[in-house]
Order: structure tokens, then C-alpha cells, then sequence
């Protein structure tokens, strides 16, 4: 009997193909990776990499055009007090507005974390997961419609007769303002609606993480329920705080179709990006500007990072 | 602990005022399209019609941003999908040097601020003097909607066992068989998902596409010239309540083809 290798015979290329796959590996994984590769490393690093050129170029006061020569002279009228407020309000708000996050997402995530089972737990995850991937401009505009003068909230205020903690609210110094639409109320609370999911869903991962055995010790030696909230579990969701208000941190600074529908005139660091490099036509201050929010969250997760919210992750 | 099956009033009452704040905002948008006041937000609304729908139909500047979203949207998804699923491909089958800094390299379009992204690509266009056009806006929706394949995808193949591959293989298939009758299959309802969370957030991203459309408006930049400067408030409502439902209904299709595994779709935006 003759001895015959165990292997097919080559039917076509497609086998062939396959077979120099199989024996370059790497062969394989470069024309997978390639492509992606290729469109995320030209189009978007080199989009980045742009954007930090454009930054240390300059305009021209006479002529309005940029010169493409290294200068440090657009970061220096960032420090402008005209400018430095912008960065300073914005900054300001984005903190403001992940506290605000903080307070209201915590009760949802606990009791989705602890209390919601089965088909509940579902109903859970779809009503955080529905608002978080609706059109972002509806939600927006919604709000646009709650906060108007003539809104449902001026209405509710009247219906309830609290007008007078309404008014007064808007009477105050700096927040306050015509209308809850045209007040930095308004853009804190809008803020806080659009970005509250990305707060809730890595705050109940973390919840869920914390073991039950942990909280019934804590029972058991005494605690009373706050007790056992204040340093069991808070200090344990910690990482999922974090990790949210990342989210709500970066997003705020860089948002700005919020603060111009709904809020002051004054403007943010979004607003101020898109103004300059439209009609004011300044691409090199624009786009200090746009770096400035990279800087912003590279000093936040520092800061994170060495209180160590990224240990437990 | 026994308190542990029952939740106190105190949280049951914030959860409940939380989804509360979460949801009621969208059903007004609902209520304002069929108000009969047109100049302001007057609540309650004096009287309710069903002429808005009518007059939104009629209304010949809504359409051409409406088809130029549906082509950004299906052009720039048809893109992410091929991307999407072969970076995932071979983040599955292999390790190699720079892994980490890959993953990262498709999360960064969409960890950023909008912004950031939209101001970059408007500069390396001011750089390189490419014009705005139809192209400019999939780049950069391109861009950002890779990722979201990209973890679909990546869950699947990560669930899909190595065994059945080489099973396909003793039998005497080639790769490109494999491919075609047994990780495509299985592969399948994933990128369905991740096809349709794609569609959904490019067709209403607005951001971006403010610093890569130039003249062109797509639908949410429509709407939002719209919030700005607003002519007939409710026809506004109208074509929110369409913005809604051609992204609501992909994502509850996303949900549901993907609900059975462990990473359901749409956790991380």
C-alpha cells in the first residue's frame, strides 16, 4: 500500500490563499489591521496633528491671513482676560455639572445595581440606554421647550403658586437671568440631562462590584445603613465615579451647541472654537483653544489617576 | 442583612424622579408638534392640530438635507462596518506589539470632545485646501462610528470559540470558507447591531459635521438653524419626532439582536 500525505489536494487559489496564511500569520494580521489602520492614523492623527500645527501658527492683524511660522503668540492670547474667562466659566460649568450628575444618577444606579432583577433589570438598563442614544439635538430642544418663559415649568411654578422661589432663583447675581432658558441654570441642567448616562452606567458597574457579603459585615459590627453607605460602599464605587465623570467632565468642556440655545450670551470654550474659525475666520486661535479641553483632562486623570480611582478598575 | 430584599422609600423615590428626569423631557417634543401656536412654547398648548405634519411634508427645504443625512449616514456606515470588523478580526486572533495602542487609536475619535475631532479634521482641511463636500462629512462620521462596530464586533468574536474554526477546518475547508459559512453566520446579528447603532449616531450627529459640511446641511444641522432661528416652531417638533424614530428604532433592534450576550450592545457610547 502506498503512503499518501494526510493532507487535501489544492482545489484553487482560495486554497492556496489559505495555505500562506496559515503558514505567515503575520502575513494575515497586516491585511487585517492595515485598512483600519491606515484611515484612523491619516485621517485622524493627521487631523490631530494638524490641529497642534494650526495652534502655534499665527494670524496676521494686518491682513487676516495665517502665517504657517512656529510662534507661541496664539497660546499667549489665550491668558487675555477676555479669553481666560471663557476657559474659566467652562471649566467652572463642566465641574458644576458633574456634581450635578453625581447626586441625581446615584439613587438609579444603586437600585439597579442592588434591588432591580430580571425583567426589571432590564427595563433598567433600556430606560438609561434609550435616553443615552437618542438624538442628541431632540433632547436638547426638549429642554429648549421645558425652560422657555412661557414654558410647562413657568406654568407648573403658577400652578403650584411657587413663582416666588422661581423668580427669586432667577433674581440671583450670576446664574440667574430673564428666563430659565437664557440663564447658566438652564445650560446646568440641560448639561446634566444629556449627560447623566454616561454617569449612571459605570456607576452601576461599580455598584455591582461591591460584594453583599461586604455590607452585611458592615451590618453585622453595627453600622447603621448611612454608616454603611459612607464608608463601605461609596468608598468602593469610587472607580465608577470616576470613570463617569470623565465622561461628563470631557464632554462638558467640549460641547457647545448646549450653551448657545439654551443660556447667557457669554461664551464657552466650544463656542469660542467654533465663532473663531467660522466667520472670525482665526484657525490658529480656534485651535489653541481646542487643545485646551486635551490639556484640561490630561491634568484631570492625573490628579485621578494619583488618588488612585484607576487601582480598584 | 434583611433590609437587603426590600429598597428604603427615600431610594425607591429618587430612582423613580431620576427616570422620571430621563424620560418626560422627550414626550413634550410629542405633544408641542400638534400645538396650534406657532411663534412661542406656550404651555398648555391653546388648542391641538395634525396640520404641521402636513405643512412639514410640504415644506421643500426639509428634504434635501433629510436625503443628504441618509446618504452620509449609510455611506459612512457601509465604511465602519469593513473597518470596523477587520480591526476587530485581528485584535481577536493574535497579539502583537502596539495592541493596547490600537485599541486606543479606535477609541480616541469618540473618548474626545466632538470638538476636538471636528476642529482637527477643519484644520488638515484649511492645510491641505480640500474643499467641503458630501466626502468631508463621511470622513468624519467615518471616523467616529468605527469604534461602535468595532465593539460589537470585538464581543462576538470574543464569545465565538477558536474550537468550531478548527472544526471547519479538519473538515476540509479553506479560510475563505470559514469565513463565509461559519464565522459570518455567527458573526451576523453583531454587526447587524453595530451596523445600526452606527447608522443611528451618525444620522444625528451634529458637532462634527458643523466644521466638515461647509454650505451642506444635513438634517440635525437643519434643526439646529432651526433652534437658532426659529420660522414654524412646530414643524421643528415634526421632524424631531423624525429624528427620533430613525434613531429609537435601531437601537431597539441593536438591543434585541444582541440581548442574549454577555456585552450588550450600546453600554459604551
Amino acid at each position: 500500500m502506498t503512503t499518501r500525505p494526510a493532507t487535501l489536494p489544492v482545489r484553487g487559489p482560495g486554497d492556496r490563499l489559505s495555505d500562506l496564511f496559515w503558514r505567515r500569520p503575520r502575513l494575515l494580521l497586516a491585511l487585517l489591521i492595515g485598512p483600519p489602520l491606515l484611515w484612523l492614523g491619516v485621517v485622524y492623527l493627521g487631523s490631530l496633528f494638524a490641529l497642534l500645527l494650526q495652534s502655534f501658527y499665527s494670524i496676521d492683524e494686518f491682513s487676516g491671513l495665517v502665517v504657517p511660522e512656529f510662534t507661541l503668540k496664539t497660546y499667549a492670547e489665550l491668558i487675555r482676560p477676555s479669553n481666560f474667562d471663557i476657559i474659566v466659566r467652562t471649566v467652572a460649568m463642566a465641574a458644576a455639572v458633574t456634581a450635578g450628575c453625581i447626586v441625581i444618577a446615584f439613587p438609579i444606579a444603586y437600585y439597579a445595581a442592588r434591588y432591580a432583577k430580571g425583567r426589571w433589570k432590564a427595563a433598567f438598563y433600556l430606560g438609561v440606554m434609550l435616553p443615552l442614544w437618542s438624538s442628541y439635538l431632540v433632547k436638547v430642544y426638549a429642554w429648549k421647550l421645558i425652560l422657555a418663559k412661557e414654558g410647562i415649568v413657568t406654568w407648573a411654578a403658577e400652578g403650584t403658586h411657587t413663582s416666588g422661589i422661581l423668580n427669586a432663583l432667577l433674581s440671583l447675581p450670576v446664574i440667574g437671568g430673564n428666563s430659565l432658558s437664557t440663564s447658566y441654570i438652564g445650560t446646568w441642567i440641560v448639561f446634566i440631562y444629556v449627560w447623566i448616562p454616561y454617569m449612571i452606567l459605570p456607576m452601576q458597574a461599580a455598584l455591582e462590584r461591591v460584594p453583599v457579603s461586604m455590607i452585611e459585615a458592615s451590618a453585622d459590627l453595627g453600622a447603621s445603613s448611612g454608616q454603611t453607605l459612607r464608608t463601605v460602599i461609596l468608598p468602593l464605587a469610587l472607580p465608577g465615579v470616576v470613570a463617569g465623570s470623565i465622561f461628563t467632565f470631557s464632554l462638558t468642556l467640549g460641547d457647545y451647541i448646549i450653551p448657545q440655545i439654551v443660556g447667557s450670551s457669554r461664551l464657552f470654550i466650544g463656542q469660542a472654537v467654533y465663532t473663531l474659525q467660522g466667520t472670525a475666520g482665526n484657525i490658529p486661535l480656534a485651535a489653541a483653544f481646542a487643545v485646551v479641553p486635551i490639556v484640561v483632562m490630561l491634568v484631570y486623570l492625573t490628579i485621578a489617576k494619583r488618588m488612585g480611582a484607576f487601582d480598584a478598575l | 442583612m434583611h433590609s437587603d430584599a426590600r429598597a428604603s422609600w427615600g431610594l425607591k423615590i429618587g430612582a423613580t424622579l431620576g427616570l422620571l428626569f430621563l424620560h418626560l423631557p422627550i414626550a413634550l417634543i410629542f405633544l408641542y408638534a400638534f400645538t396650534t401656536e406657532e411663534k412661542s412654547y406656550q404651555f398648555p398648548p391653546p388648542g391641538l392640530t395634525l396640520k404641521w405634519f402636513a405643512v412639514a411634508w410640504n415644506r421643500p427645504d426639509i428634504w434635501p438635507p433629510l436625503f443628504l443625512s441618509l446618504k452620509v449616514a449609510a455611506i459612512a456606515t457601509a465604511l465602519a462596518l469593513v473597518l470596523g470588523t477587520l480591526c476587530a478580526a485581528a485584535m481577536t486572533r493574535t497579539k502583537f506589539f502596539g495592541r493596547d495602542q490600537v485599541t486606543l487609536l479606535v477609541l480616541l475619535p469618540i473618548a474626545l470632545p466632538g470638538i476636538i475631532t471636528g476642529m482637527s479634521l477643519r484644520s488638515a482641511f484649511a492645510m491641505m485646501d480640500i474643499p467641503f463636500s458630501t466626502w468631508t462629512i463621511v470622513l468624519g462620521h467615518a471616523t467616529f462610528c468605527i469604534v461602535i462596530v468595532y465593539n460589537n464586533a470585538v464581543a462576538r468574536f470574543r464569545r465565538l470559540s477558536g474550537s468550531i474554526v478548527e472544526a471547519s477546518t479538519d473538515l476540509g475547508a479553506n479560510g475563505f470558507q470559514t469565513f463565509r459559512h461559519v464565522i459570518l453566520p455567527n458573526l451576523g446579528s453583531a454587526l447587524l447591531a453595530g451596523g445600526m447603532l452606527a447608522f443611528a449616531l451618525s444620522f444625528d450627529e451634529v458637532i462634527v459635521t458643523t466644521f466638515t459640511a461647509g454650505q451642506q446641511s444635513t438634517l440635525p444641522i437643519w434643526m439646529l438653524q432651526e433652534l437658532i432661528r426659529p420660522r414654524q416652531r412646530p414643524v421643528t417638533n415634526v421632524v424631531a419626532i423624525v429624528v427620533f424614530a430613525a434613531t429609537f428604532v435601531p437601537i431597539l433592534i441593536a438591543y434585541y439582536l444582541t440581548r442574549e450576550g454577555a456585552e450588550t450592545a450600546g453600554g459604551g457610547k
